[in-house]
C-alpha cells in the first residue's frame, strides 16, 4: 500500500512541478501576465457566479474574478508567509476531508496556500499530495538508496482503442554534480549515467515517437511527443561551452539509441525563451543553458526499442517489460518512447535531491486492425504475452485500469476484477483505476498469469469530453514559390479564456515574411502579448518564433505567416527531394482550465461540504500540445537528367549566345580590294615605325 | 558560326532563304502535318514502362471480396439520395463514421455568372463528405485521395458504394502509410473546386465555401471513380484536367499494369488497343485516338473531377466504368481489386510521381509519344512564321530593310495594334456584363445572350479596323506583318509549351494566313480564307471533328448548337475553375488575327 501511495504521489509532483514550471516562465514576463490578466478580465462577466457569492460573504474582499487572483498569487510568490502556511498545506493533508473554512480570512488563505504550492519545488522543501489520496495519514516511506518502480496505465478510449502507457522509474541516489566520480551503478543504466555525468547534463528529455496523438479522438496523453524525434537538455550552468556539449551529447545519444540524432546541428536547434523550462529541481532558468531539437522525420522502429528496453533494470526479462514485444508494439495506431532525467527531492523534507530517470512508453491499439473490429481487449490480444511476475527489483509494480466512465460495470466487464481502487486526479480530470498490484502473487490467481480482459457490453460507449485545447496546422496555398503556414489553436472551454505558449520552429530554408504574421480568433485581430522572433540565418540557424495568446473561451485562434520556398544548392537536397522537407510541430503550451474546475454545479457525487469553492489546486493544469508537421515541396530541379541539361545549356550558350553576341556587337563593312604590294611594303614600314597605317 | 558572319556567306544563306522562300514555307507546313500524323504511327512511338521504382517491382495482392456488399451500399446510398433528394449528408456521415473514418462536411455556395444549360444550374449549394482514414503511426504528412461524385439522378451510386466498401476494408489493413481520404462531391467540378480550395486555404474564383475542418498533409495523388452499372464491360482512363495540364505518365502505366495483371478491359478515349498497326484501320484507330486527345486537349477543360486536383501538383486521373454490349464483364469485386492494388502501390510512393513524362500523347494506352517527339511537329509550323520575318527583313540582295525615322510605320501600327486589343477586351469582358441588357432587348435566354453576345463583337471586329488608317504606306503594312509574326510567333511558342495541343491547332489554322496575307492578294478570295481560318471557326471545326472521332456525327444545325454551347461552357470554365483557354483566345490570339485581318485591307 506504502508503495502504491508513493507513486500517486510522485504523479501528483510531476503535476505540481509541471504547472509550477509554466508559471515561472510567465514570471519572467510580466508583461505576459498583465495581459493574461486583462484578458481573464475581458471574460471574467460570465465566469465569477462564485466570486460574486463570494463577495457577498466578505464585504472587504475586492470583487476581482478569480482567474485574477489567481494570476496574483501566481507573480509574487514572495510576499506570502510561507511558515504557516507549510503548517496549513499540511493540516490539509491530515485531514484531507475537512471542508475549508468559508470565512473572510479563508481567501487569503486560499491564495497563500496556492503559494505555498507554487514555491513547493523552489524551495525544494515540501511536496504536495492531492486530497484524493485514499490514506493520507501513512507518513511517506524513507526512499531507499537507488529505486526502481514500474506501472502500466490502461485506459479504454471512446473510439474504441486502447491506450496503453508504461512508465518505468529509476531513482539514482547520486551526487555528480558536486564533482564526485561516480563508478557504481545499481539500478540506474551506466551508459546513460556516463554520459549524463560527462556532459554535465542537467534534464534531458528524448522522446521518439511514430504516429501522431489523434487528441481529438482519444483525448489527452499523459505525456506528448511530436512526431519524429524530440530532445531537450538542460545543461548545467558550470557548462562553458554549451554548444560543443551539446553536439558532443547528441552523437553520443545517437549511437545509445541507434536513432538519427547525430543529425542534429545547428540548423534545427533552438533555444525557446519560454516553453520549455526545467521539469526539475533547480532555478536556473537562463536559456543559454537549453537545446531544444526536432527531427520530425525520424522512424522509429525496434532497433530503437531495443536499446530504450536494455536501460531498464530487468531488461525485457521480467517485470511489465515482458509486454514489449516489437511486433505487437509496432501493430498500432501510436507508438511512443520517451527517456526523461531530471533532478527531483530525495524524500519529504526535500532535504536532498536523487537524479530520476522515468522511461515511458505509450501505444495505442486500433480498434479495426489489431482489434479486428471487435470492442474486447486484453493483455494477451495486445501484446500476445501476458503477466507472470513483477521485477524482482522494483519495489513497485503495477498496473492500472481506468475504470472512470464505468463505475458500476455497465460499459465494460473488467476481468479479473481487482478490490483495489484509486482515484487520482490527471489532466485537470478526477479518474478513477482499478489497480492490480504484481508484488502482490494474489493478483495472479490460481493460472499464475495476470490477463486483465476488458469486454464491452454496449458497442458503443458515451460521448467524450471534448479535449479542452487542441492545434492544428497546414500549408496553404500552390505552385512552389511563396505559401503560408496556418496554425489553428482550439479553446474548447465553453466560458473561460486562457493564455497560451506557441512555438515555431521553421528551417531557414522556408524564408518567413514576418511582417504577415496575423492572429486572429473570432474573426478578429487577436494580439499576442509577447513575441520572441529569432529570424533565421541561411544555412545556420531556424526561424525561432515565439507567442504568448490568450484564447477567448469557445473559438479558435488562427495563427498565418506567408513564407517563400528558398531555391537549394543543389548538393543540399535530400536523396529524395521530391518528398518534400519537415517542418517540426508547433508546441503549444498552456495552462489549462481544469474539468474539475469546470464543475460548479455540482453534477457529480460528492459531499455537499467540499463542494462549495472550486478546489484551487485543481482549477488549472498544464497541458502541452504538439501539432501535426508539416511537409512542404521546395522548388527542385529534375537531378534525373543532369547530361541532358549539361548539354543542353553548353549548346545554348555556346551556338545561340555566342553568334547572337557576335552579330549584335560586331560591325559589317565592305572588304576593299587588297593592296598592291608597294602599299603592304609600307605599311610593314609603318608598322615597325609605329605610325598608323596607309 | 562563320555562316552568320561572314557576309559573303550570309548573303548567300539569305539569298537562298528569300528566293526559295515561299517553296520552303510550304514544305515546313506540309512537312509539320506529316510528321503530327506519324506520331500515331506505332513504330514511331514508344512503348509505357513504370518509371517510379517504388511502384515497380513490389507488386501487391489484391484481396478485396466486398464487391456485392458493395452494391448494396450504393443502393441504399440511392434509396437515401432519392429521399433527401440531392446528397444524403447524414447518412454518409454516419455510414463512413462506423467504418472508422473521421468524418468531416464542407458546404458550399456558388452563383454562376449565368445559368449552364448543359447542367442546369445557376445558384449552387451543396455539401462534401469526407472521410480520413488515419494511417497508423504516420504523422499526418501525406495523404491519397479517392473521390466519387454524387450526381444527379441515378448515375454513380455503384461508384459510392464502392468508395465505401472500399474504406471498410482499408480500414482493417495496417500497412497504410499515408492518410486515406475517401470524398463524395457534390455538384461535380464546382463541389471539388470548393473542397480542393477549402483543403488549400485559397480561393481563386471567388466562390463560397466553409473552412475545411480535417486534413491529411500533403496529398500525393488522387483517383475519382465513375461507376454507373453493376458490371461493367471497360474501365476508360481519363487524363486531361484543366488547361490541358496531364497527370505524370506513371499514374497511366500504373492503372494499365493493373488492368493488365487483374484483366479487366481498358480504354483511353474510349478506344481499345489494337494490335494491327500495320493495316490503314489499325493506324487510323490509333490516329483517332491520339487526335482525340489533341482535341479534349486543346479544350483546356477539366474533362473528369480529378482534373482541378492538378493545378495543385497532385497528380490525378478519372477512372469510368463503361458498360457496353459485349460479352465480357468485369463486376465489382474485381474493380475493387483493381482500385486497391493501385493504392496499395500509390502508399508505396516514397516521393510525389515525378520520373515519368508530364507532357505526352497517347495514341493508345500502351503507347506513348513524349515531348521530345512532338515538338518538331509544331517547331516545323512555327518556323515558317521566322522564315517570314526573315523574308520581310530582308531584301533579295541580303540587307536589311531599314527603316528611315520619318517614315510614318512604327506609329501608324500603333492604332491598328491598340484597336484589335480593345475589341480583345471587349470579347473578354461584355458578353457577361452586358447579359441583362441583352435578356432585356432581345428574346433569349441569358446563356444565349452571353454567347450571341460574344459572336457578336467577335463578327464586329472584323468590320473595325479598316477604318483607323488613312495613310497607309508600303512599309506600314511591312512593319505591321512583321509585329503581327514576331506576336504570333511568341504567342503560339509559349501556348504549345504549356498545352501543345491548343498552340498546335492554332498554329495550323493562324500560321498560313499569317504567312501569306499581304494587301496585294485578292481581296474578296483572301477574306474569304482568313474568316474561314479564324480561331472562331476553327473552334467550329473542331467540334465538328470530335464528333466524328467520337463516332457520334452530327448534323450542321446540331453543330451549330453544339458549337455555342462549346462557347458558353468556355466562358464558364473559365469563370469557375480559372481556365486560361477563353482569355486567351479572346485576349490574344483574337486580336492577333485581327492584324493580320487589318493587313488584308491596307491601303
Amino acid at each position: 500500500m506504502a508503495t502504491h501511495r508513493c507513486n500517486i504521489f510522485m504523479l501528483a509532483f510531476v503535476l505540481c512541478g509541471l504547472t509550477c514550471v509554466f508559471v515561472r516562465a510567465d514570471i519572467q514576463d510580466t508583461n505576459h501576465v498583465k495581459a493574461a490578466e486583462s484578458g481573464a478580465v475581458d471574460v471574467a462577466p460570465k465566469t465569477n457566479i462564485d466570486a460574486s457569492l463570494q463577495s457577498t460573504q466578505t464585504e472587504d474582499q475586492t470583487q476581482a474574478p478569480e482567474e485574477e487572483r489567481h494570476w496574483e498569487a501566481e507573480t509574487n510568490p514572495a510576499d506570502a508567509p510561507s511558515d504557516n502556511k507549510a503548517d496549513h498545506v499540511h493540516d490539509t493533508m491530515q485531514n484531507p476531508n475537512s471542508p475549508p473554512a468559508p470565512s473572510a480570512k479563508d481567501q487569503t488563505q486560499e491564495a497563500a496556500e496556492e503559494e505555498r504550492q507554487w514555491e513547493a519545488t523552489a524551495v525544494k522543501e515540501a511536496d504536495h499530495v492531492p486530497d484524493t489520496m485514499q490514506t493520507p495519514d501513512v507518513p511517506p516511506p524513507t526512499p531507499a538508496k537507488d529505486q526502481f518502480q514500474e506501472e502500466l496505465v490502461i485506459r479504454p478510449l471512446h473510439s474504441g482503442d486502447i491506450y496503453a502507457s508504461f512508465q518505468f522509474r529509476t531513482l539514482w541516489d547520486t551526487d555528480f554534480l558536486r564533482g564526485s566520480k561516480v563508478s557504481h551503478y545499481r539500478l540506474f543504466p551506466k551508459s546513460l549515467g556516463q554520459v549524463i555525468s560527462k556532459f554535465s547534463v542537467r534534464e534531458l528529455h528524448i522522446s521518439f515517437t511514430q504516429g501522431y496523438w489523434r487528441t481529438m479522438q482519444w483525448g489527452q496523453p499523459f505525456l506528448p511527443s511530436p512526431p519524429g524525434a524530440e530532445l531537450w537538455v538542460w545543461f548545467q550552468d558550470t557548462v562553458t561551452d554549451v554548444d560543443g556539449a551539446w553536439k558532443e551529447l547528441t552523437n553520443v545519444l545517437s549511437g545509445i539509441f541507434c536513432a538519427s540524432l547525430n543529425f542534429i546541428d545547428s540548423t534545427n536547434t533552438v533555444q525557446p525563451s519560454a516553453s520549455f523550462k526545467p521539469l526539475g529541481l533547480g532555478n536556473v532558468t537562463d536559456q543559454r543553458f537549453l537545446r531544444y531539437a526536432v527531427l520530425p522525420r525520424e522512424i522509429v522502429c525496434t532497433e530503437n526499442l531495443t536499446p530504450w528496453k536494455k536501460l531498464l533494470p530487468c531488461g525485457s526479462k521480467a517485470g511489465l517489460a515482458v509486454l514489449m514485444k516489437s511486433e505487437k508494439l509496432f501493430h498500432s495506431s501510436f507508438h511512443s518512447q520517451a527517456l526523461h532525467f531530471r533532478p527531483v527531492c530525495q524524500d519529504w523534507k526535500c532535504k536532498s535531491t536523487v537524479l530520476e530517470l522515468r522511461q515511458t512508453l505509450n501505444v495505442v491499439f486500433d480498434l479495426h486492425t489489431s482489434g479486428q473490429g471487435k470492442r474486447e481487449w486484453s493483455l494477451f490480444k495486445m501484446f500476445s504475452r501476458t503477466l507472470t511476475e513483477a521485477c524482482p527489483l522494483a519495489s513497485s509494480s503495477k498496473v492500472y485500469v481506468d475504470v472512470t466512465d464505468n463505475p458500476q460495470g455497465e460499459l465494460f466487464e473488467l476481468s479479473p476484477t481487482t478490490p483495489l481502487l484509486s482515484q487520482v486526479v490527471v489532466l485537470g480530470d478526477r479518474r478513477t483505476y482499478s489497480v492490480y498490484d504484481l508484488t502482490n502473487q494474489a493478483t495472479f490467481g490460481q493460472t499464475r498469469s495476470l490477463n486483465m480482459l476488458l469486454r464491452w457490453r454496449a458497442a458503443e460507449s458515451g460521448d467524450m469530453l471534448r479535449p479542452l485545447l487542441h492545434g492544428e496546422r497546414y500549408v496553404a496555398g500552390y505552385g512552389l514559390q511563396t505559401g503560408e503556414i496556418h496554425t489553428l489553436m482550439y479553446n474548447n472551454h465553453p466560458y473561460r479564456a486562457f493564455p497560451v505558449l506557441l512555438l515555431d520552429t521553421v528551417p531557414w530554408y522556408l524564408r518567413l515574411y514576418i511582417h504577415t504574421l496575423t492572429v486572429t480568433s473570432k474573426g478578429r485581430d487577436n494580439k499576442p502579448s509577447y513575441i520572441h522572433y529569432q529570424p533565421s540565418k541561411d544555412r545556420l540557424r531556424p526561424h525561432l518564433l515565439e507567442m504568448l495568446v490568450q484564447l477567448p473561451p469557445n473559438s479558435v485562434t488562427e495563427v498565418t505567416v506567408q513564407f517563400e520556398r528558398a531555391l537549394l544548392k543543389w548538393t543540399e537536397y535530400t536523396p529524395d527531394p521530391n518528398h518534400g522537407f519537415y517542418v517540426g510541430s508547433s508546441v503549444i503550451s498552456a495552462l489549462v482550465p481544469s474539468v474539475v474546475a469546470m464543475d460548479t454545479n455540482s453534477t457529480r457525487e460528492c459531499p455537499l461540504f467540499s463542494s462549495f469553492f472550486p478546489c484551487k489546486e485543481e482549477s488549472s493544469y498544464f497541458m502541452r500540445v504538439y501539432t501535426e508537421p508539416l511537409l512542404v515541396n521546395l522548388p527542385t530541379p529534375d537531378f534525373s537528367m543532369p547530361y541532358n541539361v549539361i548539354c543542353l545549356t553548353c549548346t545554348v550558350v555556346a551556338v545561340g549566345y555566342g553568334s547572337l553576341y557576335n552579330l549584335l556587337t560586331r560591325t559589317f563593312q565592305v572588304e576593299e580590294p587588297s593592296p598592291g604590294l608597294a602599299k603592304r611594303l609600307a605599311n610593314i614600314i609603318r608598322r615597325l615605325r609605329g605610325v598608323p597605317l596607309l | 558560326m562563320g555562316l552568320l558572319s561572314d557576309p559573303n556567306r550570309r548573303r548567300a544563306l539569305t539569298k537562298l532563304l528569300t528566293r526559295l522562300n515561299a517553296p520552303i514555307c510550304v514544305m515546313c507546313y506540309l512537312a509539320g502535318v506529316a510528321w503530327f500524323m506519324g506520331l500515331a504511327f506505332e513504330p514511331f512511338t514508344l512503348r509505357t514502362y513504370m518509371s517510379e521504382n517504388a511502384m515497380g517491382s513490389t507488386m501487391v495482392e489484391e484481396r478485396f471480396p466486398a464487391g456485392e456488399r458493395a452494391l448494396a451500399t450504393g443502393r441504399e446510398f440511392a434509396a437515401h439520395k432519392k429521399k433527401v433528394g440531392g446528397m444524403p449528408v447524414d447518412w454518409l456521415v454516419k455510414t463512413m463514421q462506423s467504418r472508422g473514418l473521421e468524418v468531416f462536411t464542407q458546404s458550399f455556395t456558388r452563383k454562376l455568372p449565368f445559368p449552364d444549360e448543359n447542367k442546369e444550374r445557376y445558384m449552387v449549394r451543396g455539401t462534401n463528405v469526407y472521410g480520413i482514414l488515419r494511417a497508423p503511426r504516420a504523422p499526418r504528412t501525406e495523404a491519397l485521395v479517392l473521390s466519387a461524385p454524387c450526381s444527379e439522378g441515378n448515375n454513380n451510386n455503384q461508384a459510392v458504394g464502392l468508395l465505401l466498401g472500399l474504406a471498410q476494408y482499408f480500414r482493417s489493413q495496417i500497412h497504410w502509410a499515408k492518410d486515406i481520404i475517401f470524398l463524395v462531391n457534390e455538384h461535380d467540378l464546382i463541389g471539388m473546386q470548393a473542397w480542393l480550395e477549402g483543403y488549400h486555404h485559397t480561393n481563386t474564383t471567388g466562390g463560397d465555401w466553409s473552412p475545411l475542418q480535417g486534413r491529411g498533409g500533403s496529398i500525393q495523388a488522387a483517383l475519382s471513380l465513375e461507376l454507373s452499372s453493376d458490371v461493367i464491360t471497360s474501365l476508360d482512363l481519363v487524363l486531361e484536367g484543366l488547361n490541358g495540364q496531364l497527370p505524370n505518365l506513371d499514374l497511366a502505366n500504373l492503372f494499365y499494369a493493373f488492368c493488365q495483371k487483374i484483366g479487366v478491359l481498358c480504354t483511353i478515349q474510349g478506344k481499345l488497343q489494337r494490335n494491327d498497326w500495320d493495316t490503314t484501320s489499325g493506324y487510323s484507330h490509333a490516329a483517332q485516338t491520339m487526335m482525340l486527345m489533341v482535341l479534349k486537349q486543346a479544350s483546356g477543360r477539366p474533362w473528369g473531377d480529378h482534373g482541378l486536383f492538378l493545378r495543385y501538383h497532385i497528380e490525378a486521373a478519372s477512372i469510368r466504368g463503361i458498360n457496353s454490349f459485349r460479352q465480357y464483364k468485369t463486376d465489382t469485386t474485381t474493380i475493387g481489386r483493381l482500385l486497391e492494388g493501385m493504392y496499395r502501390k500509390l502508399n508505396n510512393l516514397l516521393e510525389r510521381l515525378h520520373q515519368s513524362y508530364f507532357f505526352y500523347l497517347m495514341p493508345s494506352l500502351s503507347r506513348f509519344v513524349s515531348i521530345g517527339y512532338y515538338m518538331p511537329a509544331f517547331g516545323l509550323l512555327a518556323v515558317i512564321l521566322l522564315l517570314r520575318v526573315s523574308f520581310h527583313l530582308w531584301d533579295n540582295r541580303g540587307f536589311y530593310f531599314y527603316l528611315t525615322p520619318s517614315s510614318p510605320g512604327v506609329l501608324s501600327i500603333l492604332t491598328p495594334v491598340v484597336i484589335s486589343h480593345m475589341t480583345g477586351v471587349a470579347l473578354y469582358t461584355l458578353p457577361i456584363l452586358s447579359q441583362e441588357m441583352a435578356v432585356q432587348h432581345f428574346p433569349v435566354s441569358e446563356t444565349e445572350a452571353v454567347v450571341l453576345t460574344a459572336i457578336a463583337i467577335y463578327t464586329a471586329g472584323l468590320a473595325l479596323p479598316h477604318n483607323t488608317h488613312r495613310y497607309g504606306t508600303e512599309e506600314g503594312w511591312r512593319v505591321l506583318k512583321l509585329v503581327a509574326l514576331l506576336y504570333l510567333a511568341v504567342l503560339l511558342g509559349c501556348t504549345a509549351l504549356i498545352n501543345f495541343s491548343l498552340g498546335f491547332i492554332l498554329a495550323l489554322s493562324l500560321v498560313p494566313i499569317a504567312a501569306f496575307i499581304t494587301p496585294h492578294t485578292p481581296k474578296a478570295l483572301s477574306a474569304a480564307i482568313m474568316v474561314l481560318l479564324s480561331p472562331g471557326c476553327t473552334l467550329l471545326y473542331c467540334v465538328f471533328l470530335f464528333q466524328e472521332l467520337q463516332e457520334t456525327p452530327v448534323s450542321l444545325q446540331d453543330g451549330w448548337m453544339l458549337f455555342l454551347s462549346v462557347i458558353s461552357q468556355g466562358i464558364l470554365d473559365h469563370a469557375l475553375y480559372g481556365s486560361l483557354v477563353y482569355p486567351l483566345l479572346a485576349l490574344l490570339i483574337y486580336p492577333c488575327w485581327l492584324l493580320l485581318w487589318n493587313i488584308l485591307f491596307w491601303k
